[in-house]
């Protein structure tokens, strides 16, 4: 880890004295809390491990998007509001999730522009966002022998500019990449599509179900082409519809959340 | 009828949707080499979003100086409102002249005004001279790229039509005797035509002339063996200067095909001696797009189909599950401005993943503009009425931590006890017609927080390994 000022808080794990001043809060996302508790867990062990003490505010719900990204912009107001106030407090909130992140940022704007709301908009972080650029961590020591196919969920990529896009440059560079690429034993798939949406895309997996449900499958076959054990990514909402169509199908590939991988790999 | 359920059509022959999908993306990755090679080329997209957002804040002033322009070329300029006006105006050109047969070279705008069913009912003889438009004129269907109109065809399909209309051996498939035959066939139409439509790629205010692309030569073909030559375009077209052109040809072609240049580029100033020349300049629906603020910037396009390459959705469901004359997503943004109830489905057509917005040349915003036209359908009613109200409940229940709480631990439940065939019934379910539903654990998040010691002290968890 290229860290500057060092202290020693527990067993392996340094961190700067800032680092373990900050207020942090963990978001966990509706639909990770209810389907995938370990995913929310592993973020706040990995965040613990790194230094950083998380809390999780009990009255936080969700983000909105649903509701906003079926055109239902107005109903989904009041749970905006309700997230401010959840999360004005806080120096950073951190969520296993950049496309719920993604919509703070950017659309939490149909909201009076109060300090607390842009304190909070400011303030949200994806989990490998926060890791990388608040933390500084480029490196986790620990071991993943396995091949690994990550997946840039759109939002992270495109929107947060988490990593490099082929729209732009053939350089495939990102913080997830980065990090991933920093564990022993690792190797990463090349796809022959690096960075093709999913096809998940929230209502858009019911309301174009057919469509949706095609482009995770050719998602997923990208992946077992080039020999992907571990499909991962930072976005559990991409996940969610890639682990539903892997097992549908039988397919012998595993999906896990970023986090699940690095903080299971950092035991000390 | 959605655009889901014409995309399900589509995806009925998995194997051509991969085979569409497959050579498109082979289109995207063309574009992508040659968009690596040009340095320079974020920073043209942005010269060339700047032109043309100062162009479309004072467009008045250009399409004025353009006319003068044009008018003192010695070429005839014509306002259109609408597609009817349209219509008529080259309809009364063509009858002045006393003609019959028509060349037409590639027009997105003649496309939208439905011109070619209007000039056969008063008779007139209408020949689409693009290889392209000319294959799916014969199999009367709408383009379903603009700028690769047939490319929902396979060679085979071609050579079923050419051997109905060109009487081209059966079964014949080669590409290149297809297209001999097609040049055979198009060389009379040629020599014959008496008036020459055309589209405008670009139309230079300071010099008066239009500048039209094409790889094929068959603008200028038509355009130079005619007497009359017509030249329609939208009033989006304009850009200032001459200067500015090459900001544009240099994005054109790259982000279009991956191509340096299109074969051709050609500027139609002035009529040649004993010629005409006729320019037509058409609102139909752009100055109502222009007074939206959110979506202005969808008039910055300049039709490269970038975008229709590049989304996922457009791959998978090919151009006539849109049903608009411009498909994929810069089309569900300029549809909505046209007809709004027909259209309503389009801006859904996405997974606003933002692909398109990162291809387009001129820098449209186009993801964001597809999530605004939802807010505009949403207030508008134009949604469909189950989706609005489990929003709505959705709205109620996500806006309460205990209401919310309680739901969670219902539904999940619910999906523990009841049987899988239930809950992922495909008549009930959209989700598990191709996907498994996510296991429900026991515990959610919270509920596993909140027997934590406080701070929440970090169990050191075993690394999952796959099997």
């Amino acid at each position: 880890m290229a860290l500057t000022r060092r202290r020693e808080v527990s067993r392996l794990y340094i961190v700067e004295e800032e680092t373990a001043k900050m207020k942090v809060a963990l978001f966990v996302p509706c639909y990770i809390d209810q389907f995938y508790p370990q995913v929310g867990i592993a973020t706040l062990q990995l965040l613990e491990k790194l230094g950083v003490q998380a809390h999780f505010p009990a009255q936080q719900t969700c983000c909105g998007q649903p509701l906003a990204n079926s055109g239902c912009e107005r109903d989904a107001l009041p749970i905006y509001k309700h997230f401010v106030e959840t999360f004005s407090d806080y120096d950073y909130v951190v969520a296993p999730s950049g496309s719920c992140v993604y919509h703070v940022r950017k659309h939490f704007d149909k909201l009076d522009q109060t300090a607390d709301v842009q304190h909070v908009r400011g303030a949200a972080y994806d989990l490998i966002d926060f890791i990388s650029t608040v933390l500084n961590v480029t490196e986790i020591p620990g071991a993943f022998p396995h091949k690994v196919g990550l997946h840039l969920s759109c939002h992270g990529q495109r929107g947060l500019h988490q990593a490099n896009e082929s729209e732009m440059t053939p350089v495939r560079d990102g913080q997830l990449r980065r990090l991933m690429a920093s564990l022993d034993g690792i190797e990463l798939t090349q796809l022959n599509r690096n960075d093709e949406c999913c096809g998940f895309g929230g209502t858009f997996c019911v309301s174009e179900a057919g469509i949706s449900a095609r482009m995770g499958q050719d998602r997923v076959a990208d992946h077992v082409l080039n020999g992907t054990q571990v499909l991962t990514g930072s976005d559990m909402s991409c996940l969610m519809h890639l682990e539903g169509i892997v097992r549908r199908a039988k397919l012998p590939i595993k999906v896990m959340h970023a986090a699940e991988i690095l903080n299971g790999v950092v035991n000390g | 009828m959605n655009h889901a359920i014409r995309a399900d059509k589509f995806l009925l022959d998995a194997d051509r949707t991969t085979w569409h999908d497959e050579t498109l993306w082979f289109v995207r990755e063309k574009r992508d080499r040659a968009v690596y090679a040009v340095p320079e080329f974020q920073e043209l997209r942005e010269l060339a979003s700047g032109i043309k957002n100062h162009t479309l804040s004072r467009l008045d002033l250009y399409l004025r100086e353009f006319e003068a322009a044009a008018q003192a070329n010695g070429v005839h300029v014509h306002w259109a409102a609408d597609a009817a006006e349209h219509n008529a105006i080259i309809l009364d050109i063509i009858q002045k002249e006393g003609a019959t047969r028509i060349v037409k070279s590639k027009s997105m705008l003649t496309e939208e005004c439905h011109l070619n069913p209007y000039l056969i009912k008063h008779g007139i003889e209408v020949v689409d001279t693009d290889l392209g438009e000319r294959i799916i004129q014969f199999r009367d269907e709408a383009p379903s790229h603009i700028v690769l109109p047939a490319i929902h065809l396979k060679k085979e399909d071609v050579g079923d039509t050419f051997h109905t209309h060109l009487g081209t051996n059966k079964g014949e498939n080669d590409p290149q005797r297809l297209t001999e035959a097609a040049r055979q066939h198009l060389r009379a139409k040629f020599l014959a035509g008496q008036v020459a439509i055309s589209g405008v790629n670009f139309a230079i205010a300071e010099t008066g002339a239009v500048v039209v692309c094409t790889n094929e030569g068959n603008a200028d073909l038509g355009v130079n063996l005619a007497r009359v030559h017509i030249a329609a375009m939208g009033i989006e077209k304009i850009i200032p200067r001459l200067s500015d052109l090459g900001v544009f040809t240099r994005l054109l072609a790259r982000s279009a095909t991956g191509q340096p240049v299109t074969t051709y580029t050609s500027h139609f100033t002035k009529p040649a001696a004993g010629k005409e020349m006729h320019i037509v300049i058409v609102d139909n629906g752009r100055t109502q797009q222009l007074g939206r603020p959110d979506f202005r910037a969808s008039l910055k396009c300049i039709r490269c189909g970038a975008c229709m390459n590049t989304c996922p959705v457009y791959r998978r469901s090919g151009g006539h599950s849109y049903d608009f004359t411009v498909p994929g997503p810069i089309g569900a943004i300029l549809s909505p401005n046209i007809d709004m109830k027909k259209h309503s489905s389009l801006p859904f057509a996405s997974t606003l993943c933002g692909s398109c917005t990162d291809v387009c040349p001129v820098k449209i915003d186009i993801h964001t503009q597809l999530y605004k036209w939802r807010q505009v359908l949403g207030e508008a009613n134009e949604i469909p009425a189950s989706k609005k109200w489990s929003m709505k409940f959705m709205g109620r229940v996500l806006a309460s931590t205990r209401v919310y709480g309680l739901g969670g631990q219902f539904a999940r439940k619910a999906l523990r006890l009841l049987p899988h065939g239930l809950t992922h019934a495909p008549s009930m379910n959209a989700w598990a017609v191709a996907r498994e539903l996510p296991e429900a654990p026991k515990q959610s998040f919270r509920e596993w927080y909140a027997k934590q010691p406080a701070p929440a002290a970090a169990q050191p968890a075993q690394p999952q390994i796959p099997a």
